[in-house]
């Protein structure tokens, strides 16, 4: 089972709820935990893990031999992102702009297009005290996070329960981490920027026909806006997390709450079951 | 005119509500929400919307089931897993027309793509150029682009000296965007171990593309041992602290009334984030900005 950890709102919690509930899973189950925020991954700062791996992750982008290539411009044409221009006896690449779709050295009438990879960022996989651990570092600089976000979800094993952490938002970089999951769990926090995003996460949702459930996180006297909201939408709240100077500053020093207050673990193992149910059940999928 | 851009790297950080608060104390600005898949700015400043655009970029395949004779030769070369079953996946799609210049039977067509809308308002402090990507949509990059291209136009117009960006997450293509030719980035951390990798990445960025930051660390009292490990490092890399601002539940309280901080109350954090505005004023006197300082390359 794939349970997505996503937000809309930054900060919200994310890397708090996937690095606790992995913690908490595993005497249960073969758990693994793929921190896809490949742009600032930090789950790592948590679990410690022993790195046993890593493999750079590389777009394939054209390159162009020159006594074959005629100049005919056909590359250049069929480049829907503008990363080739031709003009008479050169040809210009723009590696930085390439999806590495591979169009151009597929249509290439004369075969002069081959591809090279060009790395854009890292993956590494290891262990943290029995949670099988893997994340995707983006190179600085690196505008395009899909192909290292596509490269961490190619570890997932369906056969025990996968957790991803995903970055904030809900453009392309999300939708990626999230598609293919069983489970959508979404962090907020009971403020006006909490709510309004956690709606954005909700329409987000939305595109996928899984099931999803809330976290409030730094919960306190100002919850209804959020309680208001999940029940008009029917969205079932399945744990509360209090506003507590204590878990903040352990998830300061990078020490996960399941690990700092182990009464909490409790509560997580009871997340799971819940989010177990209703994926089974089939229950908690949002009307489109 | 000056652009600052506030960034954060990890999200969460307070860079929103910080921002609302130099709105307010900034005497004449065009201001610019670069979150574009998750904007909160307009919250707090309440808006009247001025106009409203369309943003059209990108494609995607669409396969006329009628012509398709089901040869596979799509699905086989696509390089995102978008077609299955003889039908594009719209979430996978990614617009390089491929599978549009191969098919044999010419089944496939290109469509354009409504991918957001771009607003222009008018707040108490300034106007405000802000947008709503579309759900799942890409090119967040270049919609940032333009919206900040709209704000220069209007500072240019309407003679604005600055102009202050909200910048998005992380550190990919809409930080890249946000940031590249800004006269100064200000960068919103926390004494939190996420905080303080993230801002050695965004730095990383900053550095990558040649605007100067400066350091703000929110909400330093909730580890102030891990705020000197970031004054340290600030010291050692020769960056500038330009605040320290403590955790209160001021900002959430003035949030909610749609009212920046400094505008409704005034305490010890409010004295702080008029002093750390006075050092980013100053700075942006300084830095000539942008580009031009590719020395600041390491």
């Amino acid at each position: 089972m794939i349970i997505a950890v996503a937000s809309g709102k930054g900060g919200t919690g994310k890397t708090l709820m996937a690095t606790s509930l992995a913690l908490s899973l595993k005497e249960k189950a073969r758990v693994q935990l793929l921190d896809c925020d490949v742009e600032e991954p930090n789950a790592h700062l948590l679990l410690n893990p022993a790195i046993s791996g890593r493999e750079p992750v590389c777009m394939p982008v054209p390159q162009i031999e020159k006594g074959k290539c005629n100049y005919c411009g056909k590359c250049a044409q069929v480049c829907a992102y503008h990363a080739i221009a031709v003009v008479p006896g050169y040809v210009l690449t723009f590696p930085e702009l390439c999806h590495g779709c591979g169009a151009c050295s597929y249509l290439c009438p004369e075969g002069a297009i081959s591809e090279v990879g060009r790395e854009v960022g890292v993956v590494e996989w290891g262990n943290s005290d029995g949670v099988e651990f893997v994340h995707g570092r983006l190179n600085v600089g690196e505008p395009l996070a899909l192909p290292v976000i596509r490269k961490v979800k190619q570890f997932a094993n369906r056969d025990g329960v996968v957790i991803v952490d995903v970055s904030p938002g809900t453009s392309c970089p999300v939708v990626e981490a999230v598609k293919g999951s069983d489970f959508c769990l979404l962090v907020t926090e009971p403020t006006l920027f909490g709510l309004n995003d956690l709606v954005l996460a909700v329409s987000m949702v939305r595109e996928f026909d899984v099931p999803c459930g809330v976290v409030i996180n730094r919960a306190g006297m100002k919850d209804g806006l959020v309680r208001d909201y999940c029940e008009k939408e029917g969205i079932p709240i399945l744990l509360t997390i209090p506003l507590d100077m204590e878990i903040a500053r352990l998830y300061s020093r990078g020490i996960p709450l399941v690990v700092g207050l182990p009464e909490w673990r409790r509560h997580f193992i009871e997340l799971f079951d819940k989010i177990g149910d209703m994926v089974h059940e089939g229950t908690g999928r949002i009307k489109r | 005119m000056k652009e600052l851009v506030v960034l954060s790297g990890k999200g969460g950080t307070g860079k929103t509500s910080l921002v609302a608060s130099f709105a307010a104390l900034a005497s004449s600005e065009v201001l610019c929400d670069c979150d574009v898949d998750a904007a909160d700015l307009h919250l707090v400043l309440q808006p009247t919307r001025r106009e409203s655009h369309e943003f059209w970029t990108g494609q995607i395949a669409i396969i006329e089931g009628d012509k398709c004779t089901q040869c596979g030769l799509c699905q086989q070369l696509c390089r995102f897993q978008a077609i299955r079953d003889f039908r594009v996946d719209a979430k996978s799609c990614e617009g390089c027309g491929f599978c549009f210049h191969v098919c044999p039977v010419g089944a496939i067509t290109m469509q354009d793509k409504l991918s957001g809308h771009w607003f222009v308002s008018d707040t108490r402090y300034g106007p405000l150029v802000h947008a709503r990507l579309g759900i799942a949509q890409q090119n967040s990059g270049k919609l940032v682009a333009l919206i900040r291209q709209q704000a220069k136009q209007i500072a240019q117009k309407d003679r604005f000296d600055l102009i202050i960006s909200d910048g998005p997450p992380g550190i990919g293509c809409p930080v890249i965007s946000s940031l590249s030719g800004a006269n100064l980035a200000l960068v919103v951390t926390e004494p939190t171990l996420s905080g303080i990798h993230d801002l050695e990445r965004v730095l990383g960025v900053c550095r990558h593309f040649g605007v100067s930051p400066l350091v703000c660390i929110n909400k330093y009292d909730v580890n102030e041992e891990n705020s000197r490990k970031i004054e340290e490092y600030c010291y050692s890399q020769k960056l500038t602290i330009a605040g320290k601002i403590p955790f209160d539940d001021a900002f959430t309280e003035s949030i909610a009334r749609g009212i920046p901080l400094v505008e409704n109350c005034s305490n010890g954090t409010v004295r702080q984030i008029e002093s750390l505005w006075q050092r980013i004023f100053e700075s942006l006197d300084r830095y000539q900005g942008g580009l031009k300082h590719a020395d600041l390359r390491l």
